[in-house]
């Protein structure tokens, strides 16, 4: 008969997947009802493209990094295991969880993941560490200059979240700052321990986390 | 062998005599009415029947799905996920207030942690976003009997199986056949009583006719669907020389509209059987007909549609300004053309109940043939329509402005979400306008203070 969302994931993937997560029955079936609305071409995985055509994604400053958190290395597609592991990061923490077995793997929306997250966001080259090239464009950079607000063509972090509207020498100052404020090792990047330090007081919990309705 | 001959001779007589019958009751009771624009009331009866028979449904199968210790999947219109209403600036404040110590008095540049907003709008608009949900048909909350909306199938008993094959049976075997013959019927009597009208002189008595001839073959499709529509403030019906808007959520708005009105239709030529239809009409009555070469050339169209309200003795024109189908829980971007002509326009706001026949017409999806099939064994089409109270565009708005001003009053009276969001993005990319808005909103609240200060 109908061969609606929820009765394509099979019991068991489900089980997998609410132990991996953390999510409730109902909650995976309903993202799992999102991901095949996505998933145009009804082959089990999403493509960069699928994301895309989310306009509201689509105007997001930083749409395409977000994107790109979801497919592991040099993958191009993303099937729904993968979909919910990253979704999972954002689930939020429940008072009950703080008190669980330290000798479980650690939950994928702990403090401390949401943090790494965050951090690989900024972190273009994936090498653990956030440096000025990262946060916007290096000198050896070779692109047509055009007028001072033209260069949008390398999609470095801080540009991506500015657009024309800054100057390369403001913005460069920016993230010099930024760095230095950061920095205790002395290298001129930001490593994730340092990260953490500079974001000890914010409340990662309630700001990189989604309440279900439901 | 032998003894079936008087048996064939009986099954021949029973045939012709029950088609016979079918004819008379279908002239009697479905086209006769239409022709007058009376009802019966059958099918408010039907509607009645069938809701009874739903309700009863849903339950059977909330008790199969408790048997088995599961929820019922139940669709959320409303969305699945808490989003804030708060902007940029306030959430990032927020962010940062949270995170420093040290007392603000200016906004400091930046922050580490202002990535936080973008990455769970992005995560937010994942899991749920306000547009593409528009552009496939909407859930609905309790079954009605139609596999294609069922999402709870491993919960059906015997009883429910029995019910929904005969739900089929009658679908497919009683009123498919009913509808179609209703549909020909209707069709062609509009193709022929068009052209005919067409042969006489232009005069009052080629207008009575023309409006008349119209109507009694809308109406006779409005039957064809088996529709059922409730018509509200009928006072406010658009008159000569105006433009009338409605959201758009199938072609079958059309039809709804024009079986309670005399409308002039704006639209593009089509081939085929469209086409015939679009020739026939145009001879009886002066709709605005394009052709696909002159729809791109958007002053050609304002132009002739300005000459056409010009002339107060026209009909009004019927135009949804959406440009394209949208699922019915949301009005999406009204295109300002019709809104810089000035004339007066008149408002409506069509609802369809989805709980017995989505009426939305997913164009990526079905092609034209398959949604009348699907359109024609559904259930009942139900709708509302309310005719709001003239507008027109004030001194100090814009075109813009003033079709904000009308989706806004025709999203509120149909209990539709008011979206700025363009029904041209089912197809298309967002545009890059968008982002650099943001980014702009973003600039400012890192540089605003430096810029203050440079300028002094």
């Amino acid at each position: 008969m109908g061969s609606r969302a929820s009765t394509l994931l099979r019991d068991e993937e489900l089980e997998e997947i609410k132990k991996e997560t953390g999510f409730s029955h109902s909650q995976i079936t309903r993202l799992y009802s999102r991901f095949t609305s996505l998933d145009k071409g009804e082959n089990g995985t999403l493509s960069r493209e699928d994301f895309q055509r989310i306009p509201e994604l689509a105007i997001n400053p930083l749409g395409d990094r977000i994107i790109n958190a979801f497919f592991p290395e040099g993958e191009d597609q993303v099937n729904f295991r993968g979909f919910m592991r990253t979704l999972a990061h954002f689930r939020p923490i429940e008072d009950n969880e703080k008190s669980k077995d330290v000798n479980g793997p650690e939950p994928l929306n702990s403090r401390s993941n949401k943090l790494h997250f965050a951090f690989r966001l900024y972190d273009l080259d994936k090498d653990d560490k956030i440096s000025r090239d990262e946060l916007l464009q290096g000198k050896a950079q070779l692109l047509p200059v055009e007028d001072r607000g033209g260069r949008l063509g390398q999609c470095k972090v801080l540009r991506m979240m500015v657009g024309v509207n800054i100057s390369d020498e403001q913005l460069g100052s920016i993230a010099d700052r930024t760095i230095q404020e950061a920095d205790q090792d002395g290298d001129s990047a930001i490593s994730f321990t340092e990260f953490v330090k500079v974001l000890e007081k914010v409340d990662v919990e309630q700001k990189m986390s989604i309440r279900f309705l439901h | 062998m032998f003894l079936l001959l008087p048996f064939d001779n009986l099954i021949v007589s029973l045939l012709g005599i029950s088609l016979t019958v079918l004819f008379t009751l279908l002239l009697v009771f479905i086209i006769v009415p239409a022709i007058f624009g009376v009802s019966f009331g059958i099918r408010k009866l039907y509607m009645k029947t069938l809701l009874k028979i739903f309700a009863w449904a849903t339950l059977r199968m909330e008790r199969g799905a408790k048997e088995n210790h599961h929820q019922l999947y139940k669709p959320y219109t409303n969305g699945i996920i808490a989003k804030d209403p708060t902007s940029l600036e306030e959430e990032i404040k927020e962010i940062r207030r949270s995170g420093s110590s040290k007392a603000l008095d200016n906004t400091p540049e930046f922050e580490l942690s202002d990535i936080f907003y973008f990455c769970r709008k992005g995560m937010e608009t994942i899991m749920d976003d306000e547009v593409t949900k528009r552009f496939s048909a909407e859930e609905l909350e309790s079954w009605n009997l139609l596999s294609r909306t069922n999402y709870n199938f491993h919960y059906i008993s015997l009883r429910l199986t029995v019910l929904w094959g005969l739900g089929v049976l009658i679908r497919y075997c009683f009123l498919l056949p009913l509808r179609i013959a209703l549909a020909f019927t209707g069709i062609s009597l509009l193709v022929v009583g068009t052209t005919m009208v067409g042969y006489l002189p232009n005069g009052r008595f080629k207008e009575f006719l023309s409006k008349h001839v119209h109507l009694m073959c809308y109406r006779i499709c409005v039957r064809a669907l088996t529709a059922i529509i409730t018509y509200h403030d009928r006072k406010n019906r658009p008159r000569d020389g105006g433009i009338c808007v409605a959201n758009h959520t199938s072609p079958i708005d059309v039809i709804i509209l024009a079986s309670d009105g005399y409308y002039a239709m704006v639209g593009q030529v089509h081939g085929g059987l469209m086409g015939v239809i679009q020739r026939a009409m145009v001879k009886a009555c002066p709709h605005v007909w394009f052709e696909r070469s002159e729809v791109k050339d958007r002053h050609l169209v304002a132009r002739r549609l300005t000459e056409h309200v010009q002339d107060k003795s026209k009909l009004p024109i019927l135009i949804f300004p959406e440009g394209t189908c949208i699922n019915n829980t949301s009005v999406m971007m009204f295109k300002k053309g019709s809104f810089e002509i000035g004339a007066t326009v008149y408002p409506v706001a069509i609802k369809y109940d989805p709980q017995f026949g989505d009426a939305f017409y997913n164009s990526s999806k079905y092609g034209m043939m398959t949604y009348l099939l699907r359109m024609m064994t559904s259930w009942a089409i139900v709708c509302s329509v309310w005719y709001l109270p003239p507008m027109t565009r004030q001194a100090e708005e814009d075109a813009v402005q003033f079709a904000n001003r009308v989706k806004s009053a025709i999203a509120r009276q149909g209990g539709l979400v008011d979206l700025l969001w363009d029904g041209g993005l089912k197809r298309e990319k967002v545009k890059d306008t968008f982002k650099e808005e943001q980014q702009k909103l973003y600039s400012k609240m890192i540089v605003g203070n430096h810029e203050d200060r440079s300028r002094s």
